[in-house]
C-alpha cells in the first residue's frame, strides 16, 4: 500500500537501507519496477541523496530506513534539509505497534527524536490511513517553506497479509495547513514606492528565491532597475555570478563589495533570507542607514533577528511578479543619476578588493586556484556539491554559478559528509550533467563508505578533494583566536585516496602541482563513465577572506592575514 | 510583559508535544499550560501564560502558527478577556486555626471541600493574582500543599476562537 502510494505520489527513485522493520515494505519493492531503489552504506548517505535530488529539481526526495539506529543515522540528514528548507519526505520502521514503548529490539521514538528537525511527522496509525498520509506528506514538505516530513510506519502497518481498499486522493484539504498563496497588496505598493525611492538600494537574494522558482522575476526586477544583487550561500546562483549586477555573496565569507554594499546602502530588498547570524554580523551595527523591505513565505523569519520597515509574507515568485506589474505601469522610475553615483562607488569597492587572493612563490597550490580551475573546466555550468568548511567557501566565492539549483551545499546546518552524498543524489537524476563533489579529506571521509554505493549503481561523479591535510577552518579559527594552537585539527594518518578510489574500482588521482591540474581535471571530466577522486595538494596555511570581524558591522572585515577594512 | 495565548490544535497524539517542544527549542518559557479537548472532540485548546518582550511574544505567536497541528493562536492580552485558574489548598488546621482559614476562604470567595480534625482544603478560582494573593494573605507555616490548574482565559464579549 505504501509503495503502491509513493508510485501514484510520482516518485521514482528512493534512497535507503532495509532493516527488520522494512522488510514487508522492502518486499513490495523487490515486486514491482517503477520505482529505483538505491541502496546506501549508511543511511545518513539515503537522506543526503533524497535532499540533493530536491535541491537540484525542487521536488521532494525520499528515503527510507529502518527503525532505530537506521532512523537516528537519518536524523543528521533530515536536519540538514530543515535548516535549509528542503522538501524531503523520510519513511522510517517502526516496531509493530503493540511492542511500541516496550523498549523493544531497534525501537527508538522516531516522532519524538526528530521533531525538532521536521516541519511535520505522521505515526501511522491503521494502514488504510497510508495513502493519506504520504499524499499530504508530500504536500507539506513541498509546499510553503518547504522542509522534511517523516512517516513512521510500524511494521504491521504494512503485513501483506492484512487486505484494506486503496484509494489515492486527489486533493488535499487542511483546515491547519494553508500556506500563503500571495502577497499582501498594500505592503507591496508601500515597498514599490520605498525601492524606487531609494539612492543606494541592494537587492539582498536567499535561498528562497531558488527553492520559490523566483530567479527569472528576480533578474527581471535587478535588470529593469539597474540594482545591484547580492546572493547569500543559498541563493548563489539565483542571480547570475558572471553579470556585472552580481556583487558576489555577502556575509562572514562575502566578498568585500557585497559587504561595503550592504552596509552603505539606504534599502535593502530582502527576498527568500532569514537574516541569518552569518549574513548580519554584530545585529546592533547592522546596515545602520537602510530600510528594510523583507519578502519572505514564513512569517516567523521576518522580524526574527532584524526588524523589517516593510514585511511581506509571501510566495516568492508571485509577489515579485506584483512588484515587476508595478515598476511597469508606474510612473514611479527610479533616480538614475543616484544609482549612477552609486554603481561608481561599488565598482570602486570592486576594483579595490574584487575577489583576489595572494599567490606567493611557493609551489603550493592555493585552494581558489582549483576552484577557477573547476569552474573553468566545467565552464560554471556544472552542478557543485560541497561539503563544509574553508573548500566550501572557496567553492561559494569562485565558482561563478549562473544557474540556480546548480549549488548544493548544507548551508545551515553545516554538515560534514554532506558532499558526496549529495553530489550522487543529483548525478543519478542528471546522468549526463558535470558533477562535482567539492570536499576536503576530514569532509570526504565522513561518508566515504558510498564509494561503494557507486560501484554497484555506476554513478560518475568527481571528487574534487581539496587536501591541505588539516581541518582547514577549524584551523583558521584556531589560528586567529587560539594563538594557533591547532588542536585536534591535523589529520594525521589520511589514507591513500588513490590507491582507496582504486579498491573501490574507480579512478584516482593525485596532484600536487598547479600546472598539472588542468590537464589532471579535464581528464577527470572527460571520463563520463568514470568516478575520478582527485586528490588535489593544497596550501595547509591559506585562510578564507574576506573576513567578518565578529560582532561588528557588516563592512568590518579582515581582507588578508594583515589587512583589515 | 506577561501574555496568555489560546491555541486550538487537531486533538491528535503528539500535537501537544509540539506545542511543548517549540517552547523549550526556542528557549521561550512557559508559566502555565493548560489542554483539554473542546466541545468539538477534533480540537483540542490550549492556554498558555508566558512572559517576555512584545518581540519574543510576536515570534512565540508566529512559531506556535507555523505548528502543522495548529489551526489558530489568539494572544487574550491584545483584548479585554477573561482568565481563571483553579487552586487547591491544603492547611494544617487545627484550634483557632480552623476559624482563621474559614474567614479567609470566605473573603476570597473560596470553599472548604475537605476536612479533616487536622487539615482544611480549600478550593480557590480567580485570576492568578488573586490565587497569589490568598497564598499571602495566609500563614505559610501551616500550609502542606498546593495544587493548581493553570490559567484557562476567554475573550470578552464578542470575539471567538474557533474555526
Amino acid at each position: 500500500m505504501l509503495i503502491r502510494a509513493l508510485q501514484d505520489q510520482g516518485v521514482n527513485k528512493i534512497y535507503g537501507y532495509p532493516g527488520g522493520s522494512v522488510l514487508h515494505i522492502y518486499d513490495a519493492l523487490f515486486q514491482q519496477q517503477e520505482i529505483q531503489h538505491i541502496l546506501v552504506r549508511h543511511e545518513q548517505a539515503a537522506t543526503h541523496m533524497a535532499d540533493a535530488f530536491a535541491r537540484a529539481t525542487g521536488k521532494a526526495g525520499v528515503a527510507l530506513v529502518t527503525s532505530g539506529p537506521g532512523a537516528t543515522n537519518a536524523i543528521t540528514g533530515i536536519a540538514t534539509a530543515y535548516t535549509d528548507s528542503i522538501p524531503m519526505v523520510v519513511i522510517t520502521g517502526q516496531v509493530p505497534s503493540h511492542l511500541i514503548g516496550e523498549d523493544a529490539f531497534q525501537e527508538t521514538d522516531m516522532i519524538g527524536i526528530s521533531r525538532p528537525v521536521v516541519k511535520h511527522s505522521f505515526s501511522v496509525k491503521h494502514p488504510s490511513e497510508i495513502p493519506g498520509i504520504v499524499k499530504k506528506a508530500f504536500h507539506i514538505a513541498e509546499s510553503g517553506r518547504p522542509g522534511p516530513v517523516v512517516i513512521d510506519v510500524p511494521k504491521d502497518m504494512t503485513n501483506p497479509t492484512d487486505k484494506f481498499e486503496y484509494s489515492f486522493p486527489k486533493t488535499v484539504k487542511m483546515r491547519s495547513y494553508n500556506p500563503v498563496a500571495k502577497g499582501h497588496s498594500g505592503q507591496i505598493k508601500k515597498a514599490f514606492d520605498l525601492l524606487v525611492a531609494a539612492k543606494r538600494p541592494v537587492i539582498y537574494a536567499g535561498g528562497g528565491v531558488i527553492i520559490g522558482r523566483a530567479c527569472e522575476e528576480l533578474i527581471e526586477i535587478a535588470k529593469t532597475l539597474n540594482y545591484p544583487v547580492t546572493n547569500t550561500l543559498m541563493g548563489l546562483g539565483g542571480f547570475p555570478g558572471t553579470d556585472r549586477q552580481s556583487v558576489g555573496m555577502l556575509g562572514m565569507h562575502g566578498s568585500y563589495e557585497a559587504n561595503m554594499t550592504m552596509h552603505h546602502s539606504d534599502l535593502i530588498f530582502a527576498v527568500g533570507v532569514r537574516f541569518d547570524d552569518r549574513v548580519t554580523n554584530g545585529l546592533d551595527k547592522f546596515c545602520p542607514t537602510a530600510k528594510i523591505i523583507h519578502i519572505d513565505i514564513d512569517p516567523t523569519s521576518i522580524s526574527k533577528t532584524v526588524r523589517a520597515d516593510v514585511p511581506i509574507v509571501g510566495p516568492a515568485k508571485i509577489v515579485l511578479q506584483d512588484f515587476l506589474k508595478l515598476i511597469k505601469g508606474s510612473k514611479k522610475q527610479p533616480d538614475t543619476q543616484a544609482i549612477k553615483t552609486w554603481w561608481h562607488q561599488i565598482d570602486e569597492w570592486r576594483a579595490r578588493h574584487g575577489g583576489r587572493f595572494l599567490t606567493d612563490d611557493s609551489e603550493l597550490m592555493k585552494p581558489q586556484q582549483v576552484i577557477q580551475m573547476l569552474s573553468q573546466v566545467t565552464n560554471g555550468d556544472a552542478y557543485v556539491c560541497s561539503d563544509v568548511g574553508q573548500h566550501q567557501m572557496f567553492a561559494a566565492q569562485y565558482y561563478k554559478f549562473n544557474k540556480p539549483n546548480r549549488w548544493i551545499n548544507s548551508g545551515g546546518l553545516g554538515t560534514m559528509g554532506f558532499g558526496f552524498p549529495a553530489a550522487m543524489g543529483v548525478k543519478l537524476n542528471f546522468p549526463d550533467a558535470d558533477v562535482a563533489c567539492v570536499t576536503g579529506e576530514g569532509s570526504i571521509q565522513m561518508n566515504i563508505q558510498e564509494l561503494s554505493t557507486c560501484s554497484q549503481y555506476d554513478i560518475p561523479v568527481k571528487i574534487i578533494c581539496l587536501n591541505n591535510g588539516s581541518l582547514g577552518m577549524v584551523r583558521q579559527w584556531q589560528d586567529m583566536n587560539y594563538e594557533s594552537r591547532h588542536s585536534h585539527s591535523y589529520m594525521e594518518s589520511l589514507p591513500d585516496f588513490v590507491k582507496l578510489a582504486e579498491a573501490y574500482g574507480h579512478v584516482g588521482m593525485k596532484v600536487d602541482k598547479f600546472t598539472d591540474l588542468e590537464g589532471a581535471m579535464t581528464d577527470a571530466f572527460a571520463m563520463k563513465d568514470k568516478l575520478v577522486f582527485m586528490d588535489i595538494t593544497v596550501d595547509p596555511f591559506e585562510h578564507v577572506y574576506p573576513m567578518q570581524i565578529p560582532r561588528g558591522s557588516m563592512r568590518d572585515m579582515l581582507l588578508s592575514k594583515t589587512e583589515r577594512t | 510583559m506577561r501574555h496568555i495565548l489560546s491555541v486550538l490544535l487537531e486533538n491528535e497524539p503528539g500535537a501537544l508535544s509540539r506545542v511543548v517542544g517549540l517552547f523549550s527549542q526556542r528557549n521561550f518559557n512557559i508559566e502555565s499550560l493548560t489542554v483539554a479537548a473542546t466541545d468539538d472532540i477534533t480540537l483540542s485548546r490550549i492556554t498558555i501564560t508566558t512572559t517576555g518582550t512584545d518581540k519574543l511574544v510576536e515570534q512565540v505567536t508566529k512559531q506556535l502558527n507555523k505548528l502543522v497541528d495548529v489551526v489558530k493562536v489568539v494572544d487574550l492580552t491584545e483584548g479585554d478577556h477573561i482568565e481563571r485558574e483553579l487552586m487547591l489548598i491544603k492547611y494544617k488546621a487545627a484550634g483557632a486555626q480552623r476559624e482563621e482559614i474559614k474567614r479567609t476562604a470566605d473573603i476570597f470567595r473560596g470553599q472548604i471541600i475537605d476536612i479533616t480534625p487536622s487539615t482544611y482544603t480549600v478550593q480557590l478560582v480567580g485570576s492568578s493574582r488573586k490565587l497569589d494573593a490568598f497564598i499571602e494573605a495566609m500563614d505559610t507555616a501551616n500550609l502542606i500543599e498546593v495544587v493548581r490548574t493553570g490559567v484557562s482565559g476567554i475573550a470578552r464579549g464578542d470575539k471567538v476562537l474557533s474555526v
